[in-house]
C-alpha cells in the first residue's frame, strides 16, 4: 500500500519495475510508518487494557479479541514496517509468505489436533500410579 | 523503449539495443534474505506449538497467572514497538543519504533494544529466583524456550547494529552498507511480528488462565 506513493526518489525511473538499481526494495515513508506506528499502538494497548482491567467476564471473549487483535497488528507491522505487497520481487515475497502461513497454520493446529486426542484418550491414572511415574 | 524505436535501422545496419531494464545486481538478496526470515518463521511456529501442547502442564507448579507481571510485559512491548519507528525513521534517514542521522536513529534503536533484553533478563532472574525456572514444569520449559530464543535474536540483531554502525562510521552509507541495513531491517521488524504473537499468546492468554 504504501510503495505506491514512495517512488517518488525514482522519478527517472518511467517503467515503474521494483528491481532496479540493485538495493532498492520497496521503501516506506514517514507517513507510512507514523501511520503503523499509531495504529500497532491501538492495537496493543487494547488488549492489555482488556486484561488487566478485566473488561469480559468471559475470558473466552477477551482470548478470541486478543487474538484477532494479535493478527490485525501481524498484518499491519507487514504491510507499513515490512513493506510487503503482491508486486515486490515480482510476488515471489508474497508467495513464501503464503507457503509460510500454510506450513504454520498445519504445524500448529496438526500439533493441537494430534496432542488434544492423545490426552483425551490416554488411560485415566489413579493417584497410585500417578505417584509411581517416572 | 522510446529510445530504440527513435533509432530506426538505416541501411541494413543492425541496431544496438541496451536492455537496461534488466540490469539489477544483488536483486536477489532481499527475497533470499525474506526466505531466511521465511525459515525463521517455521522456527518460531514449532516453538509456539510447543508451547500451545505444554503450556497447561504446570507439574502441580505455578501457573501463567501465578508468574506473569503485565505491566513488565506492556513496558517491553514498548520497547520493541519503539525500536520498531525508531528503526524506520533510520531507513528514511539512510534513503536521503544522511548519514549522521542514520547513525543517530540506529544508536537509538539498539539502546531500545538494550532495554527490552534488560527487562527480559531481568524478569527471567527473578523467575528462576522464585523457583520457577525452566527445569520447574513443561509448562516453564516451553515457556524459556519460546521467549528464550525471541531473546536471542534481539541479542543477535543488536550485535549486528553495532556492527553495521561500526561498518557505516567507517566506510560512510556505501550501496553494501545500506543493503546490510536493509536486511537488518526486516530482521528487526520481523522480531517485533513474533513479539506480538508472544505477548498475545504467552502473556495475555496466560494470564486470563
Amino acid at each position: 500500500m504504501s510503495s505506491n506513493t514512495d517512488h517518488s526518489h525514482h522519478s527517472a525511473d518511467a517503467h515503474g519495475h521494483d528491481h532496479h538499481g540493485g538495493h532498492e526494495a520497496a521503501h516506506g515513508t514517514f507517513k507510512s510508518y507514523m501511520t503503523g506506528f499509531v495504529l500497532s499502538v491501538i492495537l496493543t494497548a487494547i488488549p492489555f487494557w482488556l486484561v488487566m482491567a478485566k473488561v469480559f467476564s468471559d475470558p473466552v471473549v477477551t482470548a478470541a479479541l486478543i487474538m484477532v487483535l494479535g493478527a490485525i497488528q501481524i498484518i499491519v507491522h507487514m504491510i507499513y514496517f515490512l513493506h510487503m505487497n503482491t508486486r515486490s520481487e515480482g510476488g515471489w515475497n508474497m508467495m513464501a509468505l503464503i507457503f509460510t502461513i500454510v506450513l504454520v497454520i498445519i504445524a500448529l493446529s496438526g500439533s493441537l489436533w494430534v496432542m488434544h486426542h492423545l490426552n483425551s484418550n490416554m488411560m485415566p491414572m489413579s493417584p497410585e500410579m500417578m505417584r509411581n511415574m517416572p | 523503449m522510446t529510445t530504440q524505436t527513435a533509432h530506426a535501422p538505416k541501411g541494413g545496419e543492425t541496431p544496438a539495443f541496451y536492455m537496461t531494464e534488466e540490469y539489477h545486481p544483488e536483486g536477489s538478496t532481499m527475497l533470499g534474505f525474506w526466505i531466511y526470515i521465511m525459515s525463521d518463521c517455521l522456527i518460531f511456529a514449532v516453538l509456539f506449538a510447543t508451547y500451545a501442547v505444554l503450556g497447561h502442564n504446570y507439574a502441580a507448579g505455578p501457573s501463567p497467572a501465578d508468574l506473569f507481571e503485565l505491566p513488565l510485559v506492556a513496558l517491553n512491548t514498548a520497547m520493541l514497538l519503539f525500536s520498531s519507528i525508531t528503526y524506520g525513521f533510520a531507513m528514511l534517514a539512510m534513503e536521503k543519504d544522511n548519514k549522521s542521522a542514520t547513525m543517530m536513529w540506529l544508536a537509538i534503536t539498539g539502546l531500545f533494544g538494550a532495554a527490552f533484553i534488560f527487562f527480559e533478563l531481568y524478569e527471567f532472574y527473578h523467575l528462576i529466583l522464585d523457583g520457577a525456572g525452566p527445569q520447574r514444569s513443561a509448562f516453564l520449559s516451553a515457556f524459556f524456550t519460546l521467549v528464550g530464543t525471541h531473546g536471542l535474536h534481539v541479542t543477535v540483531g543488536i550485535v549486528w547494529l553495532i556492527t553495521l554502525m561500526v561498518q557505516t562510521g567507517q566506510h560512510g552509507l556505501i550501496p553494501e552498507n545500506k543493503r546490510r541495513l536493509m536486511c537488518l531491517s526486516m530482521f528487526w521488524h520481523f522480531l517485533d511480528v513474533v513479539w506480538i504473537g508472544v505477548f498475545s499468546f504467552v502473556y495475555l492468554m496466560g494470564v486470563l488462565g
